[in-house]
């Protein structure tokens, strides 16, 4: 069952402004649904609409069965936690924790049972007392999605949650709030600008480009099977290797050399992930390598196929050196896109 | 860290003797005299003065008329801090809620304090004007002969009005810039966590706008007692007879015109202890209470 239902859901601000072309789509139950794109993409703001922070301007918007169009965001059994916490400053843990509960009339000792169950659950047992100001950065979130999770609600919204902290808490964060979210098999929506914590913790990725949405699908999916070169350039570290070339007597055309077959004719764009080109000393197309960037595991080759730049992953057990390389491609790698309109062929 | 030091003993004292001197010329030394002749009878043609010990203090505090000034002086100060705070804080919680012409709105809003306390006065005066104040006509259609300067009553509504009028603006300015510093995403959470207006407004907005609470009520207690003079003084024209009047316009009145240094004296320094005595209570007492991010 539907969960979340955008119905033609649209935004066009009184300036004439549209920052949400209208969308329709789906997050079913218990679902972990991730938006993402670059700043200024649209999705925040639709979340913000999802909670009724921002308003609707067209279509219908329906929670739990429920049109919540016209329905105060206290009304619409959602839960927030914001990219600052948002934290009340005045008020101890326990009582930020229990605010949303206290407002909605219940009992006092069941308020205090719930957050104490919520500080258990997320390590906060001991600071129960303390004011915001007196916890670390970890601390304040897991106080946010406290306040998120006592409410028991249908649907959860993150906003950029993680954005605040460092690398290594971010990391931490990630897991424990992907992990909580499928012990308590909540519906939820994600807003993030960070690629890593969609293909990560996603169930289903949104990706989302100046206020359009460009593809709805799984991590793997969407890694891919780009639907277009906005998505095979935003998504993956690093991302999609993009080549302008000819595809002629069906067969690709690369830096002079035939990269494989083909049932297209004329300018496309060719996509290839970086782990899916292969050294090979028979291999049809040669690359010029830059740059070797060492990272370990695995080590990335900067470098020039013609007149387009690249990248390729290589493991660790390949010696590689600046200059000349002979590369493959892994069978049914390739992708390509249109080069006027970058979508997928 | 770096510290900063100075060669000479001298520079420090040098750069600090500014400050020191306006304060001791501007306020210990009056304070000295005041205390000083307040034991003193002081001959009203300045040709000598009598020891006299505490008699100026306990002929105050047995004056049936420094008891009355004193009791309106509380009442007046009282009821401009609450109006004065109560209604910039209704106007700066609408303001804030203003999208367009904000700023115009608030533009109009900010004139009155560049109105000089007289001039306040004076505009009240008119206002209340016995024969062709429109306020006094709006009276009259009630029934109500308003006679101002003349009914103590009336008198005292024309000053509480002016002065609130006229310390609005600033507490408005202050309330306006705490709201709009509560971070937008905290009223947000507080959106999604309770339904009420109100209650998100006591809850939450109130208790951040505290420390700036706390601070324009000392501001306003002090504008009510000491600020409030030139107003005071335009409305009752200089002719205090039975009108109302504060305790530093009696003060005024007692000293300059009727010439009793000593007694008038006395009436500073106890106002002097006053505010002493306030600013602890309110420091120790409410401070504790309010929350500084």
């Amino acid at each position: 069952m539907a969960q979340v239902h955008f119905s033609n859901i649209g935004k066009t601000y009184p300036n004439g402004f549209e920052a949400l072309k209208p969308t329709d789509f789906e997050i079913q139950q218990g679902e972990f649904a991730v938006l993402v794109g670059p700043s200024g993409c649209g999705k925040s703001t639709l979340l913000r609409m999802v909670a009724g922070l921002e308003e609707i301007t067209s279509g219908e918007l329906s929670i739990a069965g429920r049109i919540v169009n016209a329905i105060d965001p206290a009304d619409r059994d959602i839960a927030m936690v914001f990219q600052n916490y948002a934290l009340y400053p005045h008020m101890s843990v326990r009582k930020n924790i229990g605010y949303g509960l206290k407002n909605r009339g219940i009992p006092k000792a069941e308020i205090a049972a719930k957050v104490d169950e919520a500080a258990a659950l997320l390590n906060l047992r001991d600071h129960l007392d303390s004011k915001p100001s007196q916890l670390s950065g970890g601390q304040r979130q897991r106080v946010a999605m406290g306040r998120a999770i006592v409410r028991d609600p249908a649907l959860f919204l993150f906003d950029e949650p993680l954005s605040n902290l460092d690398a290594k808490l971010r990391h931490q964060m990630r897991i424990e709030i992907k992990a909580l979210q499928r012990r308590l098999g909540v519906t939820s929506i994600y807003v993030t600008h960070d690629q890593v914590e969609a293909m990560t913790m996603a169930d289903r990725i949104i990706v989302m480009n100046a206020g359009r949405i460009e593809q709805i699908g799984t991590p793997a999916e969407v890694y891919h099977d780009p639907a277009s070169t906005f998505v095979a350039a935003f998504m993956g570290a690093p991302p999609m290797n993009l080549l302008r070339t000819r595809a002629e007597a069906g067969q690709l055309q690369l830096n002079g050399g035939a990269l494989c077959d083909t049932a297209h004719r004329g300018e496309v764009i060719v996509g290839v992930r970086p782990e899916d080109f292969l050294p090979d000393p028979a291999g049809p197309v040669s690359m010029q390598v830059d740059i070797v960037e060492e990272l370990g595991a695995h080590r990335l080759l900067h470098g020039k196929l013609g007149p387009e730049t690249v990248t390729v992953h290589v493991g660790n057990e390949f010696a590689a050196e600046p200059g000349p390389l002979r590369l493959s491609v892994k069978p049914g790698a390739v992708r390509l896109f249109d080069a006027e309109a970058g979508h997928r062929i | 860290m770096k510290r900063a030091g100075f060669s000479t003993p001298w520079l420090p004292v040098l750069l600090l003797v500014p400050q020191l001197a306006i304060i001791a010329i501007f306020f210990y030394w009056p304070a000295i005299v005041a205390l000083h002749s307040s034991f003193f009878l002081q001959d009203p043609f300045g040709f000598g003065s009598t020891f006299v010990g505490l008699d100026n203090y306990t002929n105050l505090l047995g004056s049936a008329e420094y008891r009355r000034v004193a009791v309106f002086t509380l009442t007046f100060t009282l009821l401009v801090t609450v109006f004065s705070l109560a209604l910039a804080l209704l106007l700066a919680v609408k303001a804030d809620k203003v999208l367009r012409g904000a700023k115009t709105y608030r533009t109009l809003l900010m004139w009155v304090y560049a109105v000089a306390p007289p001039v306040a006065g004076f505009i009240a005066v008119i206002l209340f004007n016995q024969s062709w104040g429109p306020l006094t006509e709006l009276f009259a259609l009630f029934g109500h002969t308003y006679m101002v300067g003349v009914n103590f009553n009336d008198t005292a509504f024309a000053m509480i009005l002016a002065s609130v009028w006229k310390q609005v603006p600033v507490n408005f300015i202050f309330f306006l810039s705490a709201l709009q510093s509560i971070p937008r995403s905290v009223r947000e959470a507080a959106l999604i966590d309770n339904r009420s207006a109100s209650g998100r407004f006591w809850d939450v907005t109130f208790p951040l706008l505290a420390p700036t609470g706390f601070f324009l009520l000392i501001i306003n207690i002090t504008y009510a007692l000491f600020e409030t003079f030139g107003i005071v003084d335009t409305v009752v024209k200089g002719e205090p007879g039975n009108n109302p009047m504060t305790l530093v316009y009696k003060v005024y009145v007692d000293g300059f015109r009727g010439n009793d240094l000593g007694g008038s004296s006395a009436q500073s320094v106890i106002l002097m202890v006053l505010v002493l005595a306030l600013t602890v209570f309110q420091f120790r007492l409410l401070e504790r209470r309010i929350h500084y991010t």
